[in-house]
Protein backbone atom coordinates (compact mmCIF):
# COMPACT_ATOMS: atom_id res chain seq x y z
CA UNK A 1 0.00 0.00 0.00
CA UNK A 2 2.90 2.44 0.60
CA UNK A 3 4.23 2.05 -2.86
CA UNK A 4 0.47 2.89 -4.23
CA UNK A 5 0.26 6.07 -2.04
CA UNK A 6 4.14 7.07 -3.09
CA UNK A 7 3.05 6.28 -6.96
CA UNK A 8 0.03 8.50 -6.37
CA UNK A 9 1.93 11.41 -5.08
CA UNK A 10 4.40 10.97 -7.54
CA UNK A 11 1.26 11.32 -9.96
CA UNK A 12 0.30 14.06 -8.50
CA UNK A 13 3.64 16.27 -8.73
CA UNK A 14 5.53 14.36 -11.64
CA UNK A 15 3.69 16.49 -14.78
CA UNK A 16 4.26 19.73 -12.43
CA UNK A 17 8.10 18.86 -11.72
CA UNK A 18 8.18 18.88 -15.30
CA UNK A 19 6.98 21.65 -16.63
CA UNK A 20 8.64 23.14 -13.80
CA UNK A 21 12.34 21.68 -15.07
CA UNK A 22 11.49 22.48 -18.99
CA UNK A 23 10.86 26.06 -18.06
CA UNK A 24 14.68 26.39 -17.59
CA UNK A 25 15.32 24.59 -20.84
CA UNK A 26 17.83 26.35 -22.84
CA UNK A 27 16.42 24.72 -26.14
CA UNK A 28 13.48 25.43 -27.79
CA UNK A 29 12.03 21.44 -27.97
CA UNK A 30 10.06 19.82 -25.69
CA UNK A 31 11.86 16.82 -25.90
CA UNK A 32 15.47 17.25 -24.89
CA UNK A 33 16.97 18.95 -21.98
CA UNK A 34 19.72 20.90 -23.99
CA UNK A 35 21.16 23.29 -20.86
CA UNK A 36 20.08 25.07 -18.08
CA UNK A 37 18.68 28.59 -19.21
CA UNK A 38 16.33 31.09 -17.64
CA UNK A 39 15.82 32.74 -21.15
CA UNK A 40 11.52 32.11 -21.51
CA UNK A 41 11.48 33.74 -17.93
CA UNK A 42 13.18 36.86 -19.57
CA UNK A 43 10.74 36.44 -22.92
CA UNK A 44 7.87 36.00 -21.02
CA UNK A 45 8.23 38.89 -18.49
CA UNK A 46 9.23 41.26 -21.77
CA UNK A 47 6.06 40.10 -23.25
CA UNK A 48 3.68 43.27 -22.95
CA UNK A 49 0.39 41.66 -23.19
CA UNK A 50 1.58 39.38 -20.82
CA UNK A 51 2.53 41.49 -18.10
CA UNK A 52 -0.72 43.11 -19.02
CA UNK A 53 -2.47 39.71 -18.57
CA UNK A 54 -0.51 39.63 -14.79
CA UNK A 55 -1.37 43.17 -13.69
CA UNK A 56 -5.07 42.52 -14.30
CA UNK A 57 -4.99 39.13 -12.63
CA UNK A 58 -3.26 40.74 -9.60
CA UNK A 59 -5.75 43.66 -9.10
CA UNK A 60 -8.83 41.32 -9.60
CA UNK A 61 -7.45 38.98 -6.96
CA UNK A 62 -6.55 41.45 -4.62
CA UNK A 63 -9.79 43.76 -5.09
CA UNK A 64 -12.09 40.33 -4.91
CA UNK A 65 -10.45 38.87 -1.76
CA UNK A 66 -10.56 41.62 -0.12
CA UNK A 67 -13.77 42.52 -0.38
CA UNK A 68 -14.48 38.55 0.13
CA UNK A 69 -12.61 38.53 3.49
CA UNK A 70 -15.10 41.56 4.49
CA UNK A 71 -18.14 40.75 3.50
CA UNK A 72 -17.52 37.08 4.33
CA UNK A 73 -16.33 37.86 7.98
CA UNK A 74 -19.30 39.64 8.67
CA UNK A 75 -21.46 37.17 7.17
CA UNK A 76 -19.89 34.67 9.63
CA UNK A 77 -20.60 36.77 12.54
CA UNK A 78 -23.91 37.71 11.72
CA UNK A 79 -25.05 33.89 11.24
CA UNK A 80 -24.05 33.45 15.03
CA UNK A 81 -26.73 35.81 15.85
CA UNK A 82 -29.36 34.61 13.74
CA UNK A 83 -32.43 31.92 14.44
CA UNK A 84 -31.86 28.60 12.75
CA UNK A 85 -34.34 29.55 9.81
CA UNK A 86 -32.14 32.38 8.46
CA UNK A 87 -28.67 30.11 8.87
CA UNK A 88 -30.13 27.23 7.10
CA UNK A 89 -31.08 29.72 4.00
CA UNK A 90 -27.78 31.12 3.78
CA UNK A 91 -25.50 27.79 4.41
CA UNK A 92 -28.20 27.11 1.27
CA UNK A 93 -27.31 29.44 -1.00
CA UNK A 94 -23.33 29.78 0.23
CA UNK A 95 -23.30 25.89 -0.38
CA UNK A 96 -24.64 26.78 -3.96
CA UNK A 97 -22.23 29.50 -4.47
CA UNK A 98 -19.53 26.89 -3.79
CA UNK A 99 -20.97 23.83 -5.33
CA UNK A 100 -22.48 24.91 -8.70
CA UNK A 101 -19.77 24.41 -11.62
CA UNK A 102 -17.77 27.72 -13.22
CA UNK A 103 -18.99 27.44 -16.24
CA UNK A 104 -22.73 27.66 -14.72
CA UNK A 105 -21.52 30.69 -12.40
CA UNK A 106 -19.99 32.53 -15.81
CA UNK A 107 -23.12 32.23 -18.17
CA UNK A 108 -25.86 33.01 -15.59
CA UNK A 109 -23.81 36.39 -14.63
CA UNK A 110 -23.29 37.19 -17.91
CA UNK A 111 -26.78 36.79 -19.09
CA UNK A 112 -27.96 38.43 -15.48
CA UNK A 113 -25.73 41.36 -16.64
CA UNK A 114 -25.66 41.46 -20.13
CA UNK A 115 -29.84 42.23 -19.29
CA UNK A 116 -29.24 44.41 -16.46
CA UNK A 117 -26.59 46.88 -18.22
CA UNK A 118 -29.25 47.04 -21.28
CA UNK A 119 -31.80 48.54 -19.09
CA UNK A 120 -29.53 50.61 -16.64
CA UNK A 121 -27.80 52.01 -19.43
CA UNK A 122 -30.38 54.17 -21.22
CA UNK A 123 -31.50 54.75 -17.76
CA UNK A 124 -28.25 56.61 -16.70
CA UNK A 125 -28.04 58.21 -19.81
CA UNK A 126 -31.56 60.06 -19.37
CA UNK A 127 -29.85 61.35 -15.99
CA UNK A 128 -26.46 62.42 -17.28
CA UNK A 129 -26.01 66.21 -17.51
CA UNK A 130 -23.62 65.77 -20.14
CA UNK A 131 -23.28 63.90 -23.68
CA UNK A 132 -20.84 61.68 -22.28
CA UNK A 133 -22.68 59.36 -20.07
CA UNK A 134 -20.78 56.35 -18.33
CA UNK A 135 -21.62 53.16 -19.68
CA UNK A 136 -21.65 49.58 -17.83
CA UNK A 137 -19.79 47.06 -19.79
CA UNK A 138 -18.20 43.91 -18.62
CA UNK A 139 -14.94 44.12 -17.45
CA UNK A 140 -12.94 44.16 -14.00
CA UNK A 141 -15.96 45.07 -12.03
CA UNK A 142 -18.25 41.89 -13.77
CA UNK A 143 -14.94 39.39 -13.09
CA UNK A 144 -14.57 40.97 -9.36
CA UNK A 145 -18.05 40.10 -8.48
CA UNK A 146 -18.54 36.83 -10.08
CA UNK A 147 -14.79 35.47 -8.12
CA UNK A 148 -16.42 37.34 -5.29
CA UNK A 149 -18.88 35.29 -4.94
CA UNK A 150 -17.23 31.71 -4.63
CA UNK A 151 -14.27 33.75 -2.19
CA UNK A 152 -17.15 35.50 0.26
CA UNK A 153 -18.86 31.95 0.50
CA UNK A 154 -15.20 29.76 0.86
CA UNK A 155 -14.39 32.76 3.80
CA UNK A 156 -18.01 32.74 5.47
CA UNK A 157 -17.68 29.02 5.85
CA UNK A 158 -13.67 29.50 6.89
CA UNK A 159 -14.39 31.74 9.74
CA UNK A 160 -17.90 30.30 10.82
CA UNK A 161 -15.68 26.86 11.41
CA UNK A 162 -13.23 29.09 13.66
CA UNK A 163 -16.26 30.90 15.43
CA UNK A 164 -18.00 27.43 16.03
CA UNK A 165 -15.03 26.54 17.94
CA UNK A 166 -14.45 29.79 19.96
CA UNK A 167 -14.07 29.55 23.45
CA UNK A 168 -16.94 31.06 24.73
CA UNK A 169 -16.25 31.23 28.47
CA UNK A 170 -13.50 34.15 27.45
CA UNK A 171 -16.56 36.46 25.54
CA UNK A 172 -18.80 35.83 28.66
CA UNK A 173 -16.07 36.77 31.17
CA UNK A 174 -15.32 39.70 29.19
CA UNK A 175 -18.77 41.19 29.07
CA UNK A 176 -19.37 39.93 33.18
CA UNK A 177 -16.11 42.64 33.38
CA UNK A 178 -18.18 45.11 31.86
CA UNK A 179 -16.11 45.19 28.76
CA UNK A 180 -18.76 46.88 25.54
CA UNK A 181 -19.54 44.77 23.29
CA UNK A 182 -17.02 45.78 20.90
CA UNK A 183 -14.45 45.46 23.30
CA UNK A 184 -15.21 42.04 23.72
CA UNK A 185 -14.98 41.87 19.85
CA UNK A 186 -11.75 43.52 19.74
CA UNK A 187 -10.08 42.00 22.09
CA UNK A 188 -11.17 38.97 22.24
CA UNK A 189 -13.15 37.27 19.28
CA UNK A 190 -10.98 39.01 16.88
CA UNK A 191 -7.90 38.15 17.53
CA UNK A 192 -9.07 34.13 17.69
CA UNK A 193 -10.71 34.35 14.40
CA UNK A 194 -8.42 36.46 12.53
CA UNK A 195 -6.13 33.49 11.37
CA UNK A 196 -9.23 31.93 9.53
CA UNK A 197 -9.62 35.62 7.72
CA UNK A 198 -6.07 35.73 6.24
CA UNK A 199 -6.50 32.12 5.32
CA UNK A 200 -9.84 32.88 3.81
CA UNK A 201 -8.39 35.09 1.80
CA UNK A 202 -5.14 33.99 0.74
CA UNK A 203 -7.64 31.13 -0.05
CA UNK A 204 -10.13 33.60 -1.94
CA UNK A 205 -6.96 35.56 -3.91
CA UNK A 206 -5.41 31.49 -5.21
CA UNK A 207 -9.08 31.02 -6.23
CA UNK A 208 -9.22 34.37 -8.17
CA UNK A 209 -6.09 34.21 -9.59
CA UNK A 210 -6.26 30.68 -10.61
CA UNK A 211 -9.42 30.58 -12.54
CA UNK A 212 -10.18 30.71 -15.81
CA UNK A 213 -13.93 29.96 -16.34
CA UNK A 214 -15.44 32.23 -14.99
CA UNK A 215 -13.68 35.46 -16.09
CA UNK A 216 -13.69 33.63 -19.62
CA UNK A 217 -17.71 34.39 -19.81
CA UNK A 218 -17.63 37.74 -17.63
CA UNK A 219 -14.17 39.05 -18.39
CA UNK A 220 -15.43 41.44 -21.80
CA UNK A 221 -12.90 42.78 -23.39
CA UNK A 222 -10.62 42.45 -20.62
CA UNK A 223 -8.16 39.72 -20.01
CA UNK A 224 -6.65 37.67 -17.43
CA UNK A 225 -3.39 35.84 -17.04
CA UNK A 226 -5.68 32.42 -17.34
CA UNK A 227 -7.04 33.59 -19.93
CA UNK A 228 -4.17 34.86 -22.12
CA UNK A 229 -2.65 31.52 -21.64
CA UNK A 230 -5.46 29.40 -22.45
CA UNK A 231 -5.52 31.34 -25.37
CA UNK A 232 -1.57 31.20 -26.26
CA UNK A 233 -1.96 27.58 -25.31
CA UNK A 234 -4.41 26.71 -27.94
CA UNK A 235 -1.85 28.50 -30.59
CA UNK A 236 0.81 26.03 -29.60
CA UNK A 237 2.69 24.69 -26.56
CA UNK A 238 5.89 26.65 -26.25
CA UNK A 239 8.91 26.69 -23.75
CA UNK A 240 7.33 30.69 -22.71
CA UNK A 241 4.28 28.89 -21.08
CA UNK A 242 6.28 26.74 -18.79
CA UNK A 243 8.06 30.28 -17.59
CA UNK A 244 4.48 31.25 -16.76
CA UNK A 245 3.21 27.92 -15.49
CA UNK A 246 6.16 27.85 -13.37
CA UNK A 247 5.41 31.25 -11.52
CA UNK A 248 1.99 30.84 -11.27
CA UNK A 249 2.23 27.56 -10.04
CA UNK A 250 5.25 28.53 -7.56
CA UNK A 251 2.77 31.88 -6.07
CA UNK A 252 -0.06 29.07 -5.74
CA UNK A 253 1.77 26.46 -3.69
CA UNK A 254 3.27 29.73 -1.61
CA UNK A 255 -0.12 30.95 -0.82
CA UNK A 256 -1.73 27.85 0.12
CA UNK A 257 1.22 27.19 2.60
CA UNK A 258 0.75 30.33 4.11
CA UNK A 259 -2.96 29.65 4.57
CA UNK A 260 -2.14 26.34 6.25
CA UNK A 261 0.46 28.14 8.30
CA UNK A 262 -2.29 30.58 9.05
CA UNK A 263 -5.14 28.07 9.50
CA UNK A 264 -2.66 25.58 11.68
CA UNK A 265 -2.15 28.41 13.82
CA UNK A 266 -3.65 28.64 17.68
CA UNK A 267 -4.29 31.69 19.07
CA UNK A 268 -1.62 34.23 19.19
CA UNK A 269 -0.21 34.85 22.45
CA UNK A 270 -1.70 38.48 23.97
CA UNK B 1 -25.51 35.01 27.50
CA UNK B 2 -25.16 37.76 29.29
CA UNK B 3 -28.33 39.73 29.04
CA UNK B 4 -29.16 39.65 32.30
CA UNK B 5 -25.77 41.91 33.57
CA UNK B 6 -27.79 44.48 31.83
CA UNK B 7 -29.83 47.18 33.24
CA UNK B 8 -33.30 46.04 32.66
CA UNK B 9 -34.35 49.88 31.05
CA UNK B 10 -32.44 49.77 28.30
CA UNK B 11 -33.39 45.86 27.02
CA UNK B 12 -35.93 47.22 24.26
CA UNK B 13 -33.17 49.31 23.19
CA UNK B 14 -30.65 47.20 23.00
CA UNK B 15 -32.51 44.37 21.40
CA UNK B 16 -33.27 46.75 19.20
CA UNK B 17 -29.48 47.80 18.41
CA UNK B 18 -28.85 43.76 18.39
CA UNK B 19 -30.71 43.44 15.39
CA UNK B 20 -29.61 46.49 13.26
CA UNK B 21 -25.87 45.00 13.73
CA UNK B 22 -27.11 41.51 12.60
CA UNK B 23 -28.86 43.03 9.52
CA UNK B 24 -25.41 45.17 8.87
CA UNK B 25 -23.51 42.49 9.37
CA UNK B 26 -25.56 40.16 6.92
CA UNK B 27 -26.62 43.04 4.85
CA UNK B 28 -23.78 42.51 1.85
CA UNK B 29 -22.92 38.92 1.79
CA UNK B 30 -27.10 38.89 1.28
CA UNK B 31 -26.83 41.26 -1.41
CA UNK B 32 -24.08 39.74 -3.02
CA UNK B 33 -25.94 36.43 -3.47
CA UNK B 34 -28.94 37.94 -4.56
CA UNK B 35 -27.60 39.84 -7.29
CA UNK B 36 -24.69 37.50 -8.78
CA UNK B 37 -26.77 33.88 -7.51
CA UNK B 38 -29.98 34.04 -6.95
CA UNK B 39 -30.85 36.81 -10.20
CA UNK B 40 -28.19 35.20 -12.62
CA UNK B 41 -30.08 32.03 -12.11
CA UNK B 42 -33.67 33.31 -12.55
CA UNK B 43 -32.50 34.84 -15.52
CA UNK B 44 -31.25 31.96 -17.35
CA UNK B 45 -34.48 30.19 -16.13
CA UNK B 46 -36.49 32.86 -18.11
CA UNK B 47 -34.18 32.76 -20.90
CA UNK B 48 -34.85 29.03 -21.01
CA UNK B 49 -38.23 29.02 -22.12
CA UNK B 50 -37.66 32.19 -24.03
CA UNK B 51 -36.61 32.08 -28.48
CA UNK B 52 -33.42 33.30 -29.91
CA UNK B 53 -33.51 36.46 -31.58
CA UNK B 54 -32.66 36.49 -35.39
CA UNK B 55 -29.48 38.08 -34.63
CA UNK B 56 -28.43 36.43 -31.95
CA UNK B 57 -28.97 36.49 -28.34
CA UNK B 58 -32.88 36.14 -26.48
CA UNK B 59 -35.98 37.18 -27.11
CA UNK B 60 -39.20 36.90 -24.99
CA UNK B 61 -41.19 33.84 -25.66
CA UNK B 62 -42.65 30.76 -23.44
CA UNK B 63 -41.95 27.56 -24.68
CA UNK B 64 -40.52 25.04 -24.12
CA UNK B 65 -39.00 24.29 -27.45
CA UNK B 66 -35.59 24.51 -26.09
CA UNK B 67 -35.62 21.84 -23.75
CA UNK B 68 -37.43 19.89 -26.77
CA UNK B 69 -34.26 20.61 -28.85
CA UNK B 70 -31.81 19.33 -25.88
CA UNK B 71 -30.92 16.34 -28.29
CA UNK B 72 -29.34 18.32 -30.86
CA UNK B 73 -26.32 18.02 -28.43
CA UNK B 74 -27.27 14.63 -27.37
CA UNK B 75 -23.13 13.57 -28.19
CA UNK B 76 -21.99 16.39 -25.12
CA UNK B 77 -24.36 15.24 -22.92
CA UNK B 78 -23.46 11.44 -23.33
CA UNK B 79 -19.67 12.10 -23.49
CA UNK B 80 -20.54 13.97 -20.03
CA UNK B 81 -22.52 11.28 -18.76
CA UNK B 82 -20.05 8.39 -19.79
CA UNK B 83 -16.88 10.37 -18.62
CA UNK B 84 -17.93 12.31 -15.62
CA UNK B 85 -18.98 9.14 -13.47
CA UNK B 86 -16.18 7.15 -15.00
CA UNK B 87 -13.90 9.67 -14.25
CA UNK B 88 -15.28 9.86 -10.59
CA UNK B 89 -15.22 6.16 -10.53
CA UNK B 90 -11.75 6.58 -11.22
CA UNK B 91 -10.73 8.81 -8.62
CA UNK B 92 -12.08 6.71 -6.31
CA UNK B 93 -9.80 3.98 -6.74
CA UNK B 94 -6.76 5.80 -6.71
CA UNK B 95 -8.07 8.01 -3.86
CA UNK B 96 -9.26 5.56 -0.96
CA UNK B 97 -5.72 3.93 -0.62
CA UNK B 98 -4.23 7.42 -0.66
CA UNK B 99 -6.80 8.70 2.07
CA UNK B 100 -7.03 5.17 4.32
CA UNK B 101 -2.97 5.15 4.65
CA UNK B 102 -2.92 9.35 5.85
CA UNK B 103 -5.94 8.48 7.79
CA UNK B 104 -4.63 5.63 9.27
CA UNK B 105 -1.51 4.01 8.75
CA UNK B 106 0.52 7.20 8.14
CA UNK B 107 3.42 8.03 11.22
CA UNK B 108 2.33 11.04 12.71
CA UNK B 109 4.37 13.40 12.07
CA UNK B 110 4.38 12.78 8.31
CA UNK B 111 0.80 13.23 8.36
CA UNK B 112 0.54 16.93 8.20
CA UNK B 113 3.13 17.30 5.47
CA UNK B 114 0.96 14.91 3.33
CA UNK B 115 -1.86 16.04 3.47
CA UNK B 116 -0.65 19.82 2.51
CA UNK B 117 0.82 17.77 -0.26
CA UNK B 118 -2.82 16.67 -0.90
CA UNK B 119 -4.20 20.23 -0.68
CA UNK B 120 -1.20 22.12 -2.59
CA UNK B 121 -2.75 20.84 -5.82
CA UNK B 122 -6.32 21.11 -4.98
CA UNK B 123 -5.65 24.97 -4.83
CA UNK B 124 -3.11 24.96 -7.85
CA UNK B 125 -4.53 26.34 -10.68
CA UNK B 126 -6.34 23.42 -13.20
CA UNK B 127 -5.27 25.40 -16.38
CA UNK B 128 -1.30 25.08 -15.76
CA UNK B 129 -1.76 21.09 -14.49
CA UNK B 130 -3.74 20.43 -17.15
CA UNK B 131 -1.53 22.04 -19.49
CA UNK B 132 1.33 19.72 -18.32
CA UNK B 133 -0.48 16.83 -19.08
CA UNK B 134 -0.78 18.02 -22.53
CA UNK B 135 3.08 18.45 -22.98
CA UNK B 136 3.86 15.13 -21.55
CA UNK B 137 0.64 13.71 -24.02
CA UNK B 138 1.77 15.95 -26.81
CA UNK B 139 3.68 14.75 -29.81
CA UNK B 140 6.78 15.67 -28.57
CA UNK B 141 6.64 14.08 -25.07
CA UNK B 142 5.67 10.74 -24.60
CA UNK B 143 5.28 9.47 -27.81
CA UNK B 144 8.79 11.24 -28.61
CA UNK B 145 10.10 8.88 -26.21
CA UNK B 146 7.89 5.89 -27.36
CA UNK B 147 9.64 6.62 -30.75
CA UNK B 148 13.05 5.99 -29.64
CA UNK B 149 12.37 2.98 -28.64
CA UNK B 150 10.42 1.97 -32.13
CA UNK B 151 6.90 2.60 -31.28
CA UNK B 152 6.04 4.69 -33.75
CA UNK B 153 2.71 6.86 -34.60
CA UNK B 154 1.30 6.13 -31.01
CA UNK B 155 -1.75 8.99 -30.53
CA UNK B 156 -2.11 9.62 -26.83
CA UNK B 157 -3.52 13.18 -26.73
CA UNK B 158 -6.96 13.69 -28.13
CA UNK B 159 -8.78 10.95 -26.73
CA UNK B 160 -10.91 9.34 -24.33
CA UNK B 161 -8.36 8.09 -22.58
CA UNK B 162 -6.32 11.47 -22.17
CA UNK B 163 -9.73 13.15 -20.95
CA UNK B 164 -10.12 10.23 -17.96
CA UNK B 165 -6.36 10.72 -17.08
CA UNK B 166 -6.63 14.33 -17.25
CA UNK B 167 -9.73 14.53 -15.10
CA UNK B 168 -8.70 11.73 -12.41
CA UNK B 169 -5.29 14.24 -12.29
CA UNK B 170 -7.42 17.12 -12.00
CA UNK B 171 -9.77 15.90 -9.49
CA UNK B 172 -7.81 13.39 -6.94
CA UNK B 173 -7.35 15.86 -4.08
CA UNK B 174 -10.90 16.79 -3.72
CA UNK B 175 -11.93 13.15 -3.36
CA UNK B 176 -9.05 12.10 -1.34
CA UNK B 177 -9.82 14.96 0.82
CA UNK B 178 -13.34 14.42 2.08
CA UNK B 179 -12.79 10.34 2.41
CA UNK B 180 -9.69 11.18 4.46
CA UNK B 181 -12.05 13.13 6.81
CA UNK B 182 -14.31 10.74 7.24
CA UNK B 183 -11.54 7.93 7.84
CA UNK B 184 -9.87 10.24 10.95
CA UNK B 185 -12.83 10.44 12.41
CA UNK B 186 -13.66 6.80 12.52
CA UNK B 187 -13.43 5.38 15.88
CA UNK B 188 -10.48 2.90 15.95
CA UNK B 189 -11.67 0.84 18.73
CA UNK B 190 -14.22 -0.07 16.32
CA UNK B 191 -11.75 -1.85 14.33
CA UNK B 192 -9.93 -3.45 17.52
CA UNK B 193 -13.54 -5.20 18.70
CA UNK B 194 -13.88 -6.46 15.77
CA UNK B 195 -10.69 -8.29 15.20
CA UNK B 196 -11.24 -9.46 18.90
CA UNK B 197 -14.53 -10.67 17.80
CA UNK B 198 -12.62 -13.11 15.41
CA UNK B 199 -13.13 -11.05 12.32
CA UNK B 200 -10.79 -11.53 9.59
CA UNK B 201 -9.26 -8.08 8.32
CA UNK B 202 -10.69 -8.46 5.36
CA UNK B 203 -14.01 -8.70 6.43
CA UNK B 204 -13.16 -5.81 9.14
CA UNK B 205 -11.92 -3.54 6.53
CA UNK B 206 -15.45 -3.89 4.40
CA UNK B 207 -17.73 -4.64 7.81
CA UNK B 208 -16.68 -1.32 9.20
CA UNK B 209 -13.87 1.10 7.90
CA UNK B 210 -15.74 0.94 4.27
CA UNK B 211 -18.74 1.36 5.55
CA UNK B 212 -18.41 4.13 7.98
CA UNK B 213 -16.33 5.59 5.63
CA UNK B 214 -18.82 5.58 2.90
CA UNK B 215 -20.38 9.20 3.72
CA UNK B 216 -16.92 10.84 2.71
CA UNK B 217 -16.92 8.68 0.14
CA UNK B 218 -20.21 9.80 -0.93
CA UNK B 219 -19.62 13.63 -0.58
CA UNK B 220 -16.57 13.12 -2.93
CA UNK B 221 -18.04 11.31 -5.63
CA UNK B 222 -20.89 13.70 -5.30
CA UNK B 223 -18.52 16.62 -5.41
CA UNK B 224 -16.36 15.76 -8.42
CA UNK B 225 -18.88 14.44 -10.33
CA UNK B 226 -21.18 17.68 -10.19
CA UNK B 227 -17.70 19.67 -11.24
CA UNK B 228 -17.19 17.37 -13.79
CA UNK B 229 -20.50 17.69 -15.26
CA UNK B 230 -19.62 21.67 -15.83
CA UNK B 231 -15.96 20.71 -17.19
CA UNK B 232 -14.35 22.67 -19.91
CA UNK B 233 -10.87 22.69 -20.00
CA UNK B 234 -9.98 19.16 -19.86
CA UNK B 235 -12.10 17.95 -22.42
CA UNK B 236 -11.08 21.55 -24.36
CA UNK B 237 -6.82 20.79 -23.73
CA UNK B 238 -6.60 16.92 -23.83
CA UNK B 239 -9.45 15.90 -25.90
CA UNK B 240 -9.43 18.59 -28.85
CA UNK B 241 -12.11 18.69 -30.95
CA UNK B 242 -13.15 15.26 -30.30
CA UNK B 243 -13.94 14.98 -26.55
CA UNK B 244 -16.34 17.27 -25.98
CA UNK B 245 -18.75 17.96 -22.82
CA UNK B 246 -21.54 19.63 -21.75
CA UNK B 247 -19.48 22.99 -20.76
CA UNK B 248 -17.96 22.72 -24.23
CA UNK B 249 -21.22 23.01 -25.69
CA UNK B 250 -22.22 25.74 -23.95
CA UNK B 251 -18.87 27.55 -24.26
CA UNK B 252 -19.70 26.93 -27.96
CA UNK B 253 -23.66 28.40 -27.60
CA UNK B 254 -22.67 31.51 -25.57
CA UNK B 255 -19.36 32.53 -26.93
CA UNK B 256 -19.89 31.38 -30.12
CA UNK B 257 -23.31 30.96 -32.00
CA UNK B 258 -24.49 32.86 -29.40
CA UNK B 259 -27.91 30.88 -28.73
CA UNK B 260 -28.46 32.01 -25.59
CA UNK B 261 -32.21 30.58 -24.94
CA UNK B 262 -30.74 27.05 -25.71
CA UNK B 263 -27.25 27.34 -23.81
CA UNK B 264 -30.09 28.37 -20.70
CA UNK B 265 -31.87 25.86 -21.13
CA UNK B 266 -29.03 23.15 -21.30
CA UNK B 267 -27.44 25.12 -18.05
CA UNK B 268 -30.74 24.58 -16.28
CA UNK B 269 -30.62 21.08 -17.29
CA UNK B 270 -27.03 20.83 -15.78
CA UNK B 271 -28.11 22.11 -12.54
CA UNK B 272 -30.80 19.88 -12.03
CA UNK B 273 -28.89 16.54 -12.35
CA UNK B 274 -26.27 18.01 -10.13
CA UNK B 275 -29.24 18.66 -7.59
CA UNK B 276 -30.38 14.66 -8.81
CA UNK B 277 -26.95 13.66 -8.02
CA UNK B 278 -26.38 15.39 -4.57
CA UNK B 279 -29.83 14.53 -3.41
CA UNK B 280 -29.34 10.70 -3.97
CA UNK B 281 -25.65 10.99 -2.73
CA UNK B 282 -27.03 12.38 0.31
CA UNK B 283 -29.51 9.88 1.07
CA UNK B 284 -26.96 7.10 0.93
CA UNK B 285 -24.67 9.12 3.42
CA UNK B 286 -27.64 9.54 5.59
CA UNK B 287 -29.33 6.34 5.83
CA UNK B 288 -25.41 5.13 6.61
CA UNK B 289 -24.53 7.50 9.16
CA UNK B 290 -24.90 11.02 9.99
CA UNK B 291 -24.18 13.64 7.15
CA UNK B 292 -20.81 14.89 7.07
CA UNK B 293 -18.96 18.37 6.08
CA UNK B 294 -16.35 18.57 3.31
CA UNK B 295 -13.65 20.41 4.55
CA UNK B 296 -11.82 22.15 1.46
CA UNK B 297 -8.33 22.66 3.80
Amino acid sequence: MRAFVFAAFAFLYLPIALVVLFSFNAGHHASEFTGFSVQWYGKALSNPFLVEALKNSLFIATTSALLAAFCGTAAALGLQRVGARTRALFDALLGAAIVVPGVVIGISTLVALVQLFAVLNPFLASLWPTDQPPRLSLGYGSIIAAHGLFSMALVTMIVGTRLGSLDRNLVEASSDLYATPLTTFRSIVLPQIMPAVIAGFLLAFTFSFDDFIIAFFVAGAQTTLPIYVFASIRRGVTPEINAIATIVLCASVLLVLLAQWQLGRRKPSS
Amino acid sequence: MSAGSQPALSMRGSLFRKNFITALLLAPAALWLVVFLVLPFVAIAIFSVGERAPEGGYQAALTFAQYANLPARATAFWNTMVLAPAGALACLLVAYPVAYYLALRAPDRWRLILLALIVIPFWTSLLMRTYAWMYILGGRGIPALLAYVGIEDLRLINTPGAVLLGIVYGYLPLMILPIYVSLERLDRRLLEASADLGATPLSTFLGVTLRLSLPGVMTGFSLVMILLLGEYLIPTLLGGGKVFFIGNALVDLFLQSRNWPFGSAIAITLVLVSVVVLTVANRISTRLSGARRVDLI
